[in-house]
């Protein structure tokens, strides 16, 4: 659609660089507003080559001289942009026609160089988006629950995955990937567990990405409809933007730590959707008002969901054991759904052939 | 550090486009950075320079636009300026407001040759 006038595409059609009248409505800078028709003849002088034997339709927006943007659509076999004099909108019907790029000063000037724009409007996070996304579906289609554990250093995630993995283990498959800056030392007190741990150095980087988990998902083959955990690097910042394909953050915001620390990295708190608070044992030896700790989670994500819970004595894992189960049970009958669907699809695809 | 797999991450998207348009040369890379992005632009000036050394983006200019934060309360059902993220309705005062923009990370558009 056009940005200036606001008419659609395809009303006007240039086929083969012929010449074509439409109307137009624009608004000047003084805001009058007027209606004109105009004739467009554009041929474009023809500076580089397409195939001819591909057709592809495509729209594009670019900006003119005076600053007015406008969009319309080709039909060639090359993508990349470039300027006319006015604005109006346009097919080209033929293959091989050529274009000029748009220049450093927008214009076709012969001989120029051909420095051109690209549209790109893509999220920087697109390519960790896609691992992430596989990463999901591959779990998903296995019943596998995820999550993704992130904290501050310290704040007792490794304790708390011990705990966690020896009240769990005689009831399902766990696997663990364990993400450090440096060292294996994480990894082995999860083995000592008894449950397989991978662990992945970040060396320099702040966190783990989508990437570096699918690598670990295909060493460590976690079993179907088992729990996957993954330790995050302890960091209350970076490990927020990145996805990993996991069902859900897992904050821990432990009380040896300040009540605000959710409202001074809030990124997390949102990014989650169970927040642990752990230690709790220890709240008669501290200042730590647990409430306000609380209140100021919610105040950053209002559904988040809270545990208090104690690595160390036991305290509160009841509740927090119960989500993980009921997490797994709804990834199970999800799959096997996926496989009853499946398996009807067969059904009727081979009762098609069988008429055939 | 964060910032080093953000510039990563825009470095792959334009080596991914310049590639398909058979670029020999990235003059120009404009990224769109959200005010509440939690992304520092000069940490990733720096970064976007060190990840494109060697590449087909050296030497390459790096062009920020600064995307100012913008939310919609839910109490004054109108979109209302915002500093940070999850912060309350200069308004109204409530934090039932929901980021509309200022939050992006995105690679707008690149010039080549």
């Amino acid at each position: 659609m056009c940005t200036v006038c606001g008419c659609g595409a395809g009303e006007t059609k240039i086929e083969g660089g012929l010449a074509n009248a439409h109307e137009h409505t624009h608004v000047h800078e003084d805001g009058t507003v007027h209606t004109h028709t105009h004739d467009h003849g554009h041929d474009h002088d023809h500076a580089h080559g397409h195939g001819a034997a591909l057709l592809g339709a495509h729209s594009h927006s670019h900006r003119h001289g005076d600053g007015s943007e406008h969009s319309h659509d080709h039909v060639h076999s090359g993508e990349h942009a470039h300027s006319h004099g006015d604005s109006h909108h346009h097919e080209h019907g033929i293959a091989g026609d050529l274009d000029y790029g748009t220049g450093p000063a927008r214009a076709h000037v012969p001989g120029m160089s051909q420095a051109r724009m690209v549209q790109i409007e893509q999220d920087i996070l697109s390519k960790n988006n896609t691992y992430a996304a596989a990463n999901r579906q591959w779990l998903d289609d296995r019943g596998i629950f995820a999550l993704n554990l992130v904290s501050s250093p310290g704040s007792g995630k490794t304790a708390l995955l011990c705990k966690t993995i020896e009240l769990l283990k005689d009831k399902v498959a766990i696997s663990v990937v364990e993400g450090d800056q440096q060292t294996s030392n994480d990894a082995e007190r999860i083995r000592a567990t008894g449950v397989p741990a991978l662990q992945i150095n970040t060396g320099k980087g702040c966190h783990l990405d989508g990437h570096m988990v699918g690598h670990a998902i295909q060493r460590l083959q976690p079993a179907d409809e088992s729990l996957f955990l993954i330790e995050n690097v302890g960091n209350l910042v970076c490990p927020a933007a990145f996805d990993l394909g996991e069902h859900h953050k897992v904050a821990i915001l432990s009380v040896t730590e300040g009540e605000d620390k959710p409202l001074k990295y809030p990124d997390m708190f949102a990014a989650a959707d169970v927040m642990l608070l752990n230690k709790v044992d220890l709240l008669p030896y501290l200042e730590f008002n647990a409430d306000l700790a609380e209140a100021n989670a919610r105040r950053v994500n209002p559904d988040l969901i809270i545990f208090r819970v104690s690595a160390t004595s036991g305290e509160g894992l009841g509740g927090w054991l119960g989500w993980i189960a009921a997490g797994l049970d709804a990834q199970r009958s999800l799959r096997s759904e996926s496989l009853d669907t499946l398996k009807r699809r067969i059904a009727e695809l081979e009762r098609q052939l069988a008429a055939k | 550090m964060h910032e080093m797999s953000l510039a990563e991450g825009v470095l792959q998207l334009v080596e991914d486009t310049a590639k398909r348009e058979n670029a020999r040369r990235v003059k120009l890379v404009v990224l769109e950075i959200g005010r509440m992005s939690s992304v520092e632009p000069e940490a990733l000036k720096f970064c976007f320079e060190a990840v494109t050394n060697g590449s087909i983006a050296q030497g390459a200019a790096l062009e920020i636009i600064d995307v100012p934060g913008a939310g919609w309360c839910m109490l004054c059902s109108e979109t209302v300026p915002m500093e940070a993220l999850y912060g309350a309705c200069p308004t109204c005062g409530s934090y039932q407001v929901q980021a509309t923009s200022g939050t992006e990370m995105r690679v707008k558009e690149i010039e080549i040759e």
